[in-house]
């Protein structure tokens, strides 16, 4: 066993620092074990917050080294180790206590945004029929995890704290995934332009890099949202030819 | 009582994973004023973590499918001791179920003609599984959460029950605290639904997450009621054994189901050794058969791999003893061979296996559409529980409903794959449907102060003892050793005794367990808190497992390696006894009707 130090941001609702921990490390193991052992030994009372350790329930957000990462999917073999390593909670969220977030201001936001709103099926017994290529799009953004590490990373919430009027990268591909969704009939592109203001995103991909489910965020939801968007709202031909349709 | 918050509801629900979440949209729906409280986030529940689809006989892939075989591959796997009658309803209402949610926004996988594909999965005869690639759970979750929340319930996140509370002998509230404030609150309910999942926290080599900790069982066997079949405990053939710190992790059946097969260091496919009796007309004897079957041929029987997961963790541990394991103590599991087969195969097995991929090659640098994985045996899951009606889902405690894996029958001595998640919206619904009505039938009971305030001195005295006190993360990691060790995959009389002998020491040093910090977000406290829950219900499997002198389905003795036809009529049911300690005592199994009867004779062949 080797033996690292790990800083750790310790303190309540904003007030805290950093604290040294040295621990020993085994091969394979990821930040989230770390911060266990270090809780298990050193730190009872430190609060994380964790479910499934394998990358699918998306709670154990931080920033690791400054980069907004899931703990349980940071190997400590991508660290240099020579190096004391930061972990520190989500910036973009109120901050609660060590690690932990208050990261409710998102569900918050999914409830403003239209549900699921099906066609009427295509077969007697109440189903539908649908081709495999038809959904893999909107599959892709429904492997979100909702780690909120693409809202942790957006500047317009980050830096600018338009939490109020942006729904962040998370919300637009929700929204995207239901836009695409080939049984659904809602319609939400007013809602994008007005109320969730999807022109303030100016695609720098940041949420892109971040994602631990290597969602095409920009390319393949938000970029096309904003195209129907223009389509629908700023396109002068086709505001003539719907006059006239 | 002390000045706390009170919540009052016709129907509450405990626990925020697909049955509880399919609980309360149908209480909900039903008009009742319903509340969920779940320990962790919305959506974040173990659910998430599935993988492989949901069974449900809709015969859109094999139209030979129904509900009569669903029901008999249910049965054939639980070993016959399940509830016959819960087995029925889950094979009839399953199809029903997963349309449902795809109506409410679930995108499934697709069939040629556009219908919801479904997959092969062990024990079950035909393609069955309704899925969406490897993350299931993930779609199953997040479809229930996202109608859920306009739903008008309301959700206590990061909020964990510490007692139910009783008026006479029925079940009126709950006592609880925020785990983010520390703060304590009071439910009160007409009905509540238990839906808290399993006990796999308790095991050292788990694919379950921290949540796990038996509440439901333990909630439910202090106020009273009845559990059931506690010996049966499901060990997951394939989770992964190496790097260490994700020993235990989950690899799918999915991958079996794809055409993953099973190696020893020696290259064999040792699963055509040892193929039980009553599976051999449906199994094929050569792997050529076993490949075709994997890729659709009705005319193939299913490869070995596909067996029973009691039986299949059983085959790599005698592997693994033998000397024949892999380097870390496991055996291969190998999908990247299908190139022999599959032209495009590494682009196929990234579609059909998108999680497991990416599971491999970041925690394990390993690639496995080039390379087989090391696999061995991982506490799964909780057959036992809350003994319930088959049709209302109430426990023997008026009020008090479960569902899901806290409540115990449908599975019998092993579940198949896929049997879970369509249990969770079968009996969910049901939970939440009864509850409802029972909630409108009976008014609201009345919670007694004094009981309020024992509650809050308890959860409080570790605070009293600090620094002092005994560390609960050294106490609830002694207790995963012991079960791990003593009442594992294989059992005998000598070590189940010495088990209950450490775990009465253990109870002790809990009692004494100490806190420093203060009380908010405190998971040192929460984990305090646990350890009753883990310790009661430990030593509940322990008992349960002594008494059955057999070996049936996820309960195997080296001292009783034989099915016995005697022990075959009975479940194992726990209650609290006169003297406060648990009493066991057997019950005769659920009669089966002739209808039923027959389903099982048709099958047979």
């Amino acid at each position: 066993m080797s033996t690292a130090t790990f800083q750790i941001w310790r303190g309540e609702r904003g007030n805290g620092k950093f604290v040294d921990y040295a621990t020993e490390y085994e091969a394979g193991m990821v930040v989230l074990d770390v911060v266990h052992k270090i809780q298990a030994g050193q730190a009872n009372d430190m609060a994380v917050r964790w479910n499934c350790k394998a990358g699918k329930c998306g709670s154990c957000s931080a920033e690791i080294n400054g980069k907004p990462r899931l703990m349980c999917m940071t190997r400590l073999n991508q660290l240099d180790l020579t190096q004391p390593v930061t972990v520190e909670p989500m910036k973009t969220f109120p901050h609660v206590k060590d690690l932990v977030t208050d990261v409710s201001w998102n569900y918050e936001v999914k409830k403003k945004i239209q549900k699921f709103t099906p066609r009427k099926p295509d077969a007697p017994d109440g189903t539908w029929r649908v081709q495999q290529a038809d959904v893999d799009r909107p599959q892709e953004f429904r492997k979100c995890i909702e780690c909120f590490l693409c809202q942790d990373v957006c500047h317009v919430l980050r830096d600018h704290n338009l939490h109020d009027k942006f729904i962040g990268p998370r919300f637009l591909i929700h929204t995207a995934q239901l836009e695409m969704n080939p049984l659904d009939a809602g319609n939400r592109l007013k809602a994008l332009k007005d109320d969730f203001n999807i022109g303030y995103c100016n695609i720098t991909k940041c949420c892109t890099k971040v994602c631990p489910e290597e969602i095409k965020i920009t390319d393949n939801a938000i970029i096309p949202l904003k195209e129907r968007v223009v389509d629908e709202f700023y396109d002068p031909l086709g505001g003539l030819f719907k006059m006239f349709k | 009582m002390a000045d706390y918050p009170v919540h009052e509801f016709d129907v509450l629900v405990i626990g925020a994973g697909g049955a509880g979440l399919r609980a309360a949209i149908e209480a909900s729906a039903a008009g009742a004023k319903t509340g969920v409280v779940t320990k962790s986030l919305l959506g974040k529940a173990h659910t998430v973590m599935a993988e492989g689809g949901m069974a449900a006989a809709m015969g859109n892939v094999d139209d030979r499918d129904n509900w009569r075989v669903h029901f008999a591959d249910t049965m054939r796997g639980g070993q016959y001791l399940n509830n016959c009658r819960m087995a029925e309803l889950h094979a009839k209402e399953a199809p029903a179920r997963v349309r449902e949610l795809e109506a409410w926004g679930a995108i499934f996988d697709r069939t040629k003609d556009g219908r919801i594909n479904q997959r092969n999965f062990g024990g079950h005869r035909y393609p069955r599984l309704a899925h969406v690639g490897d993350r299931t759970g993930l779609e199953m979750i997040r479809s229930l959460q996202d109608h859920g929340i306009h739903q008008g319930i309301t959700v206590f996140a990061e909020t964990t029950v510490i007692n139910l509370l009783l008026d006479g002998g029925r079940c009126v509230g709950a006592f609880a605290y925020d785990r983010e404030k520390g703060r304590f609150m009071v439910f009160h309910a007409k009905a509540i639904v238990l839906a808290t999942g399993g006990v796999g926290r308790s095991f050292r080599v788990t694919s379950n997450s921290w949540e796990y900790t038996a509440d439901g069982q333990a909630l439910a066997y202090k106020a009273g009621a009845a559990l059931l079949d506690m010996e049966f405990v499901q060990f997951h053939p394939t989770g992964m054994v190496w790097p260490p710190s994700v020993k235990g992790l989950l690899v799918t059946e999915g991958v079996r189901g794809e055409g993953g097969v099973l190696k020893n260091k020696d290259g064999k496919r040792f699963m055509f050794d040892d193929i039980p009796e009553n599976y051999r007309p449906q199994t094929a004897d050569n792997p050529d058969e076993g490949w075709r079957y994997t890729q659709g041929d009705k005319n193939a029987r299913r490869p070995p791999e596909l067996l029973t997961r009691d039986h299949v963790a059983r085959c790599i541990n005698r592997e693994v003893k033998a000397g024949r394991g892999s380097p870390h103590g496991g055996v291969f599991l190998d999908i990247a061979w299908i190139k022999e087969k599959l032209p495009n195969s590494v682009e196929h097995i990234k579609k059909k296996l998108p999680s497991m991929y990416h599971q491999f090659k970041q925690l394990a640098d390993l690639d496995i559409t080039k390379e087989p994985m090391e696999i061995g045996p991982t506490t799964h899951y909780m057959m036992g529980g809350i003994q319930v009606d088959a049709e209302s889902q109430m426990s023997s405690v008026p009020g008090l409903f479960a569902a899901g894996e806290s409540a115990a029958g449908l599975h019998g001595a092993n579940r198949l794959g896929g049997n879970s998640l369509s249990d969770l919206l079968v009996f969910g619904k049901r939970a939440g449907e009864y509850a409802a009505k029972f909630a409108k039938d009976n008014g609201a009971g009345r919670v007694n102060p004094a009981d309020v305030d024992a509650a809050a001195k308890a959860a409080l005295a570790p605070f009293d003892r600090g620094a002092a006190g005994e560390n609960p993360f050294t106490v609830q990691s002694e207790l995963q050793d012991i079960m791990q060790n003593l009442v594992g995959i294989v059992r005998t009389e000598s070590e189940m005794q010495e088990a209950l002998g450490k775990i009465a020491a253990l109870r002790a040093r809990a009692a004494k367990a100490g806190i420093t910090g203060n009380i908010e977000y405190n998971t040192g406290w929460h984990t305090a808190l646990d350890l009753d829950n883990m310790l009661s219900i430990s030593e509940m499997i322990a008992i349960a497992a002594l008494e059955r002198k057999e070996s049936r389905g996820g309960h195997f003795r080296d001292d009783y390696p034989d099915k016995s036809a005697e022990w075959g009529k009975y479940n194992l049911k726990i209650v609290q006894g006169p003297d406060g300690k648990p009493s066991i005592e057997r019950m005769p199994v659920c009669p089966l009707t002739d209808e039923m009867k027959k389903c099982i004779e048709e099958q047979s062949k």
